[in-house]
């Protein structure tokens, strides 16, 4: 173990500020790309879905007429 | 698909117990297929970052010269290596696309690009803070950071040129100039620090010589790139599936799919 | 404007943005692939005369000194064929050491002084606990008296 305590941990030797914001940055960039890509994918999907209702209802209207 | 590349295609096929290959190229095979990979990278990728993180921070001990600010490496140099590796799977896919005329491949490129451009910032962004403490600057503009950061405009560059255009074909034939034309920046990258006088050290770990960092520093930092890969892998095949549903829409195999949906 | 022509357009944009970005990178190559001088370099009058330029090598052992002021340091660059006083006022960065790798920035005086604006330290590439790095100094020590005796 290197720490002799959470206070030294965050301290990283007097370098913290470096360290904690190198990972914190790539933390944060994972993270936002994570979240993106899955919403791009959902977002897709449900815009296909609701075309989809649509031709369907659209095309049920048409032979009720 | 003209006749050579035909005639290729149903060699590769007709070889006796080879994989026919152009049965990925297709869309309607790589789109589930692709859903099934996901987890099998996502689940690791989480797995090999937290004993990653564990041996950098809890493990490995500080540095002779550099101290703790040494532990900056264990994300520098993973995503220093994923900006590259990713470029040069962009400009392979690019090749491949333009010479089998493979949609598939495109949809590919175009799914690693924004990976590899945040990758490349990070590997700056990382690279900026580890240099304020130990060079002594945030920046210089030597071979090595110089020919990094043209790697990211690069990726932006492509990026904006295929989303510029409406026509999608021709996207991607224009991206695909710039994927394979720009990759020669990156051997330059690599070996900028051995061509010329650099602030950046030489590399640590190559294919040539012993590493040059204690073992379990080592360990560290290759566990951490395993996660990389791993966690690039996963969030690639979820761009390349949702590109696939907008670029495929007016397709029969993703109205089928949406048929077989419950 | 036919889509066509908007398309000429972009594609004739695209590689025009292309070709001016490998200009000037190669330009800027041209000027910035050498970031640093040898002192050896230097003594050829390889270095540009009359305008800044970077030097690097290692510190000299012994060389470092504090001026009286407190904060103007000098030192030696060597390469260990040639050497170069350097004069620099301000914060040293902390990988500064005797024997290890510098890149400093500035201009030659008249009397063959570098008048230093920014000092770098430049680090190697090998990592590894203090204690190794004590037992690499130890093992160096014990064969430098091995070579003198």
């Amino acid at each position: 173990m290197n720490w002799a305590s959470w206070g030294d941990f965050w301290n990283m030797g007097g370098y913290g500020l470096y360290v904690w914001g190198s990972y914190a940055v790539t933390l944060v960039c994972v993270f936002a790309e994570v979240v993106s890509v899955r919403r791009q994918f959902s977002g897709q999907m449900v815009r296909l879905l609701r075309v989809r209702r649509a031709t369907v209802r659209g095309a049920g209207n048409e032979t009720e007429t | 698909m003209n006749s050579s590349v035909k005639a290729v295609s149903d060699k590769l096929s007709a070889a006796p117990g080879g994989i026919n290959w152009f049965k990925y190229a297709s869309p309607q095979t790589f789109y589930p297929l692709a859903g099934r990979l996901i987890p099998l990278f996502a689940w690791p990728a989480l797995l090999l970052f937290a004993v990653g993180l564990y041996v950098s921070f809890f493990v490995a001990p500080t540095d002779a010269t550099q101290g703790d600010s040494y532990r900056i490496i264990f994300i520098h140099v993973p995503a220093a290596w994923m900006s590259m590796i990713i470029y040069l799977a962009m400009a392979f896919w690019c090749a491949l696309g333009m010479i089998f005329n493979t949609r598939l491949s495109f949809m590919m490129s175009q799914a690693l690009a924004p990976t590899g451009a945040i990758w490349t910032f990070l590997a700056l962004w990382t690279g900026a803070l580890w240099g304020k403490p130990t060079w002594g600057a945030w920046w210089v503009w030597d071979a090595r950071l110089t020919s990094e950061l043209i790697l990211l405009f690069l990726y932006l560059g492509y990026m904006a040129l295929v989303a510029a255009m409406d026509d999608p074909r021709r996207a991607d034939r224009a991206g695909a100039v710039v994927a394979i034309v720009g990759a020669i920046n990156v051997p330059i990258i690599y070996f900028s620090v051995k061509w010329w006088n650099t602030l950046h050290q030489g590399a640590s770990v190559s294919m040539t010589s012993a590493p040059k960092m204690a073992s379990i520093m080592l360990m560290g930092m290759l566990i951490m790139a395993l996660a990389a890969w791993a966690y690039s892998i996963a969030v690639v095949l979820v761009r390349v599936r949702a590109i696939m549903l907008e670029r495929e829409r007016n397709t029969d195999w993703v109205a089928q799919m949406l048929e077989n949906r419950p | 404007m036919k889509p066509r022509h908007k398309r000429m357009m972009l594609i004739g944009g695209g590689v025009a943005a292309l070709a001016l970005s490998a200009t000037l990178v190669l330009s800027a190559f041209q000027k910035n692939l050498v970031f640093f001088f040898s002192p050896s370099q230097v003594a050829n009058k390889e270095a540009p005369q009359n305008r800044t330029f970077r030097i690097g090598g290692l510190v000299e052992a012994g060389s470092v000194k504090r001026e009286a002021d407190g904060l103007t340091t000098t030192f030696v660059v060597t390469d260990t064929a040639n050497r170069i006083a350097v004069s620099y006022k301000g914060a040293l960065p902390d990988l500064f050491k005797e024997g290890k790798g510098v890149v400093t920035q500035g201009k030659l005086d008249a009397g063959g002084l570098f008048v230093a604006s920014e000092v770098l330290a430049k680090h190697d590439e090998n990592y590894m606990p203090p204690e190794a790095a004590h037992a690499v100094d130890q093992a160096q020590k014990a064969q430098k008296s091995v070579v003198q005796n």
